[in-house]
């Protein structure tokens, strides 16, 4: 029997952490598993950096809608608030963008954990039950959540679902409205403007992509708040966890 | 037959001087955004090339595309263009009427089979048999797809043709119907706009009959030259866009000095046309210019796209009136709420949990 030891260098672990079959050599203590490394830098760098740009394009965004009130700072030819509010908007959106190839990438490269929110194991049974099991946890059904090193299954799902998806779709409908400015022989126009003809014209474009933001917005609420309810109530660190990336656990009891 | 005249032969008998010809050529060749070496290369084409017949049929429609087209700016390019199109049959502008004009343009068809150019304003109705829609005694439908069938190539005029516009809107009651989906076997050229601008039109047409193909087009079947750019592209407005200085409500101090009309709902950063460049009416003013925002004429499905006077425009697909940002708040409000219930009763749980502990010990 062996530790399950995520690591670059180890083959991949179950998914869950277990501390039943841990050996009982040594002393006492040591029997304590106390600490799993499960966000390796990029992905803790890229959580943070995407979680700074949406709420910059975000804010940027609302205001390209619904503008600032005007303002007499100069003639027209000498002020810029608008330019400036847009210009925000596509500068964080340019990092949003190479942010998430980079987390692509480093989901084919890096750790088991960092493949996690790319991909979901629909046809698995086990996993089904899981989710389950974590709704009836938030339904106040459950006594106890179980353990894991990584995302729990309802978590991976609204990841999945709200950022790699819901991030993909921004992306993609961002660019679109972005390459209307650029011009149709832009590569930005050439690669994404037949969204435009799709969704219906450039007005349902916009739209959508307003859509998008605030389904962003309440994921952001609702994973900030069961973030700091699970690192209080949950067995295992959370908030911590993407800062260090060592995943804690608080108990040794099996799952 | 006598042999097909050519478009020289055609203007001369207008009345149109040689001098005037070559002005006529240099005109349209700047028109088409040409350099000055394509003018001998128009008129050589004009002088040898047998005219291209044009078939201009109307269906449901408010003839404001043949209005426009009958005012277009440059009175040479519209007298031209007008002596081009074969007269034998359009509604507004034909000497013949009943069974002589319609047996004047089966005789079109048959005599410049393959080589005529069919324009279509306005659409054809679908239900009950296209009953809503009736050209001397049989539907629409009817007409256009015979009209269609010997044609080289088809320009659908206006928002109606090419996507269905004010008779196509929600709930549609005649099925009103874009062309493209009645005539699927030619190429069609849209020409969007409720109307389109007279000097795209009769570019359009000079360009096709001259070079004898279709001018480059967008993705939407659209002719890039005119629509591959928004109004807030090309506005003089925009510098006051990027200033951030925007009419607040109509006839304020901002409205007066011209400001930019963003937050009216000026549909310019979703719409594709050449007003803020051509300009209408000899190029005198477009919308924006005379102080009201675009409301996006020449958009797929502009009617249905929300009120012409908001920016963040309403989402009728949800079954109420509200738009992106309402239903966004809206939602976000009972999530916020939901959370902080589910925080409550988190913390509820919790200290009950820790005193059963306590009994328990």
């Amino acid at each position: 029997m062996s530790i399950p030891q995520p690591g670059p260098f180890q083959p991949a672990p179950s998914r869950k952490a277990t501390v039943t079959d841990l050996p009982l050599g040594g002393a006492r203590g040591a029997r304590r598993l106390t600490a799993v490394y499960v966000y390796e830098v990029p992905v803790r760098l890229w959580h943070w950096i995407n979680a700074f740009a949406i709420v910059v394009l975000c804010i940027t965004g609302y205001l390209i809608a619904s503008p600032l009130p005007t303002m007499q700072i100069g003639e027209a030819a000498h002020q810029f608030v608008m330019g400036y509010v847009r210009f925000t908007h596509f500068a964080a959106a340019m990092i949003l963008i190479v942010g998430f190839a980079a987390r692509a990438y480093w989901a084919l490269v890096g750790n088991h954990h960092a493949r996690q929110i790319f991909t979901l194991p629909l046809f698995n049974f086990q996993w089904w039950k899981e989710v389950w099991h974590e709704i009836r946890w938030y339904a106040f059904l459950e006594r106890q959540p179980r353990k894991y090193a990584g995302h729990n299954p309802l978590a991976q799902l609204a990841m999945f679902t709200f950022i790699t998806l819901g991030v993909l779709f921004m992306i993609v409908t961002g660019l679109a409205l972005y390459g209307e400015g650029e011009g149709a022989l832009s590569w930005i126009g050439r690669g994404f403007g037949w969204v435009i003809p799709l969704a219906g014209g450039s007005q349902m474009v916009h739209s959508l992509h307003h859509l998008g933001m605030w389904s962003i917005v309440i994921f952001t609420l609702v994973h900030i708040y069961v973030a700091v309810r699970e690192d209080i109530m949950s067995r295992q660190s959370i908030i911590s966890t993407m800062i260090s990336g060592q995943r804690t656990f608080k108990d040794d009891r099996p799952d | 037959m006598p042999p097909i005249e050519t478009f020289y032969e055609v203007m001369r008998k207008q009345g149109i001087t040689r001098r005037s010809f070559m002005k006529y050529c240099s005109l349209t060749a700047s028109a088409l955004g040409l350099g000055p070496s394509f003018v001998p290369q128009i008129a050589h084409a004009m002088e040898t090339k047998p005219r291209t017949p044009v078939v201009w049929v109307s269906g449901l429609e408010c003839t404001c595309c043949s209005e426009s087209f009958i005012r277009g700016a440059h009175p040479l390019a519209k007298d031209v263009v007008l002596s081009m199109i074969s007269l034998d049959y359009n509604h507004t502008l034909m000497a013949a009427a009943g069974h002589h004009a319609e047996a004047a343009l089966e005789e079109t068809l048959e005599k410049y089979k393959g080589n005529y150019i069919l324009a279509v304003e306005g659409n054809p109705p679908l239900n009950e048999d296209g009953m809503f829609c009736i050209i001397g005694g049989r539907p629409f439908l009817d007409q256009l797809k015979r009209a269609a069938e010997g044609a080289k190539a088809v320009i659908a005029w206006g928002a109606c043709a090419s996507y269905g516009c004010v008779q196509a809107a929600k709930p549609n009651p005649t099925r009103a119907t874009p062309i493209h989906e009645v005539i699927t076997d030619k190429p069609i050229i849209r020409v969007p706009g409720c109307p389109p601008i007279a000097e795209v039109m009769t570019g359009v047409i000079t360009y096709m009959l001259t070079f004898d193909r279709l001018p480059e087009l967008d993705r939407q079947g659209r002719p890039a030259m005119f629509y591959g750019q928004r109004i807030h592209d090309k506005c003089y407005r925009r510098a006051h866009f990027d200033a951030g200085q925007f009419v607040e409500s109509w006839d304020d101090e901002n409205a007066r000095k011209g400001y930019c009309l963003y937050k009216m709902g000026c549909k310019g950063p979703t719409t594709y046309n050449a007003c803020s460049t051509i300009g209408w009416n000899d190029g005198t003013s477009f919308p924006i210019q005379s102080g009201h925002g675009c409301i996006g004429c020449s958009e797929d499905g502009f009617w249905d796209q929300g009120s012409f006077y908001n920016r963040v425009t309403d989402l009728t697909q949800f079954g109420v009136e509200a738009n992106a940002d309402q239903i966004g708040l809206a939602a976000t409000g009972v999530v916020g709420a939901g959370v902080a219930i589910h925080a409550a009763i988190s913390a509820l749980k919790a200290a009950q949990n820790r005193a059963a502990l306590r009994e328990e010990a």
